[in-house]
């Protein structure tokens, strides 16, 4: 059974925080067990997910990439329709009704790209809570719409200024305030990382996905896939994805990481490739770090996926050989970003971007009888403007 | 008897409470940490806690990790820590207690890491994000060694985390007298006294107890409900208040001096 009761995928996870969390997280673990049995909260996030984020999303035949691509049909999971324009939601909104139900009041988040701090204060501002959004100094430079979007729904953005200014330091300072405001404030975590039973919890709320994915290829074309590909930041919109197929032994998984500007480089997020054992942030996973321990600087084109560790479960089925990962280099990424927007009309985000890349050099050797589900995690909408830039292209 | 064992027993012989300042080594550089800790000894410190730098401090307030940084900076890792440790105990007795995040122990291998501590003379380690129920691996090579791990307490830690925390420290308990960082300034936590005489029920083990304390008189006030005092990012401050070396030297010597002062004003707890 996975995880163990302590949080335990293998020798990954686990819960590795300052004892002052520890009540809390085991509070959680408790609330979270009693709502997952709890037919009125099932019910409720059901309810929710259908009439608040309009759920479920499509299963989209791309037929115009597929030709081009000239090998196995290609499906998009259109998480990019999800209310809020990114999968992040799944996950917030469920988390948000479980700290309304523990009774806090006031809810924390970090982001990167800022789909999961729109997200969370898009929840917060639909049960009336509070809500600030931990965000480093460099994403709020990249991301400075969703920046105003999650001001626009009340919310409070703290600009995180130290370290490499991204993701980890925007984590760093939320579980900082959690910390200090352990009582009254719920940290809803963005992805399948952090401490148990985060990744677990995460991983329940993101499952949808692969839920609707599997009864929606099947009706579509009578049996399962043969392939599925996501993006992985922390992990969640894959593993949301992945779940419901890793019984499904002919299924294969690929779980596409940020190549950066190349793995040689030094600059990229590839925690399978460039990566080892290591204990950040509450839980143990691939870490990119230096001989000493320290935690290394990492680059991506995509905020989203500009991470220096990995969700606990991917670390264990990369082990188990369940799931395989590779990377998309920020240029590969570009070029698919450019691909789908001009062969299908869909505009992707730039993290989602990296799984179109790798669908892009896989479907060509695949039989055209062959099935690929890719999971467009989100919109493409809060990356124009850094398009444009990038382009060299005044908007 | 391990060295921390016993400065308590001394300690308690003669009814006084320890005084265990914090400072982060290699800031700025781990000459200068060697000078501060045959200071702080000489200034009346009982024990000395010494930060080891991490990229990413999650316990600890901006003071302490903009010190880490410094300490980065000026190239500071666990190895010279331990050749830090080992040149300093040949002058001094005082008991020394490394703080460190556990990637790094991960990192560097918890049994050569208990031998490596042991052999350069540090007494006992705290790892502010390993709580007891990760840590048996870490407890077995540090009991091979003879080496102390110090668990921590929180005000929200419940009757079984107490007692959890009793049965796998080593040395002492050490108690974060707030939910938060290391570094608040002003008041002291209004729980402290409620919280303490709870853990004693449950624990016979020394408390110590850390986080926000930032001056004499609120030293000497949680002087008389504990059996030590941490002091860290206000020294760290005292530090980074002074214009030139000597003056920070002299001033961290006196700053030191007056904590134990109010440590020594009342009777220990």
């Amino acid at each position: 059974m996975l995880p163990d009761k302590g949080g335990h995928f293998g020798i990954y996870g686990g819960r590795f925080v300052p004892e002052t969390l520890m009540p809390a997280l085991l509070e959680l673990e408790k609330a979270y067990a009693a709502a997952k049995k709890d037919k009125k909260f099932q019910a409720e996030v059901r309810y929710y997910n259908e009439h608040f984020i309009g759920r479920p999303t499509p299963l989209f035949f791309a037929e115009r990439l597929t030709k081009k691509l000239g090998g196995a049909k290609v499906y998009l999971k259109r998480e990019d329709l999800n209310h809020t324009g990114a999968h992040k939601i799944n996950n917030a909104l469920a988390q948000v009704l479980l700290a309304h139900r523990m009774g806090k009041k006031r809810v924390i988040a970090e982001t990167g790209a800022g789909q999961h701090g729109v997200a969370t204060a898009t929840a917060a501002a639909l049960f009336g809570m509070e809500c600030h959004v931990y965000m480093g100094t460099e994403d709020i430079r990249r991301q400075k719409l969703n920046v105003f979007r999650m001001k626009l729904l009340g919310a409070t953005v703290v600009p995180v200024d130290i370290g490499s200014r991204t993701l980890k330091d925007a984590i760093s300072e939320a579980l900082r305030d959690w910390t200090t405001n352990v009582r009254t404030t719920h940290y809803v975590m963005g992805t399948v990382f952090g401490p148990h039973p985060y990744p677990v919890m995460v991983r329940d709320f993101q499952s949808v996905i692969g839920r609707e994915a599997k009864a929606q290829i099947k009706k579509a074309e009578g049996r399962l896939p043969d392939v599925l590909i996501a993006c992985v930041g922390g992990g969640s919109n894959s593993m949301g994805l992945f779940y419901n197929f890793l019984k499904d032994a002919k299924v294969k998984m690929v779980g596409v990481e940020a190549g950066g500007k190349g793995i040689k480089s030094g600059q990229h997020a590839a925690r399978f490739a460039g990566g080892s054992l290591g204990v950040l942030q509450g839980t143990k996973s691939y870490l990119l770090q230096d001989r000493d321990g320290q935690i290394e600087l990492t680059h991506s084109v995509s905020a989203g996926l500009d991470y220096a560790s990995v969700g606990p479960e991917h670390s264990f089925y990369r082990d188990a050989g369940r799931i395989e990962y590779t990377y998309a280099t920020d240029k590969e990424a570009m070029s698919a970003f450019d691909l789908l927007s001009m062969s299908e009309g869909i505009i992707p985000a730039l993290e989602s971007a990296h799984a179109v890349a790798e669908a892009v050099k896989r479907a060509p050797g695949m039989k055209k009888s062959d099935i690929m589900i890719v999971n467009l995690s989100g919109r493409g909408d809060k990356d124009v403007t850094q398009v444009a830039e990038m382009k060299g292209v005044e908007v | 008897m391990s060295r921390i064992s016993e400065k308590f027993r001394e300690l308690r012989g003669r009814g006084e409470t320890a005084l265990i300042p914090y400072i982060m080594a290699g800031d700025p550089d781990l000459k200068t940490t060697e000078e501060l800790i045959f200071i702080i000894d000489k200034s009346g410190a009982d024990m000395i806690e010494l930060g080891v730098p991490f990229s990413d401090p999650l316990a600890d307030g901006p003071t302490i990790q903009k010190a880490a940084i410094r300490a980065l900076g000026s190239g500071t890792h666990l190895s010279g820590v331990f050749g830090l440790v080992k040149g300093a105990r040949k002058h001094t007795e005082i008991p020394i207690i490394l703080m460190l995040y556990y990637n790094l122990v991960l990192k560097y291998g918890e049994e050569k890491f208990a031998r490596d501590a042991a052999r350069a003379g540090v007494d006992g380690v705290i790892i502010p994000d390993l709580p007891p129920d990760e840590a048996a691996g870490m407890m077995a090579a540090a009991k091979a060694f003879g080496l102390d791990v110090i668990f921590l307490l929180a005000p929200t830690s419940s009757d079984e985390r107490i007692r959890l925390v009793e049965r796998s420290t080593g040395g002492f308990i050490y108690y974060v007298s707030m939910t938060g960082v290391t570094g608040k300034q002003g008041e002291l936590d209004k729980g402290i006294e409620a919280q303490m005489k709870k853990i004693r029920r449950l624990s016979k083990k020394p408390v110590c107890v850390g986080f926000g304390i930032s001056s004499p008189e609120q030293a000497a006030k949680v002087a008389s409900w504990a059996d030590g005092v941490i002091v860290g990012s206000a020294i760290v401050r005292v530090m980074e208040g002074a214009s030139g070396r000597d003056a920070m030297l002299r001033g961290v010597g006196k700053f030191v001096k007056g904590l134990k002062e109010g440590v020594l004003s009342v009777t220990a707890g």
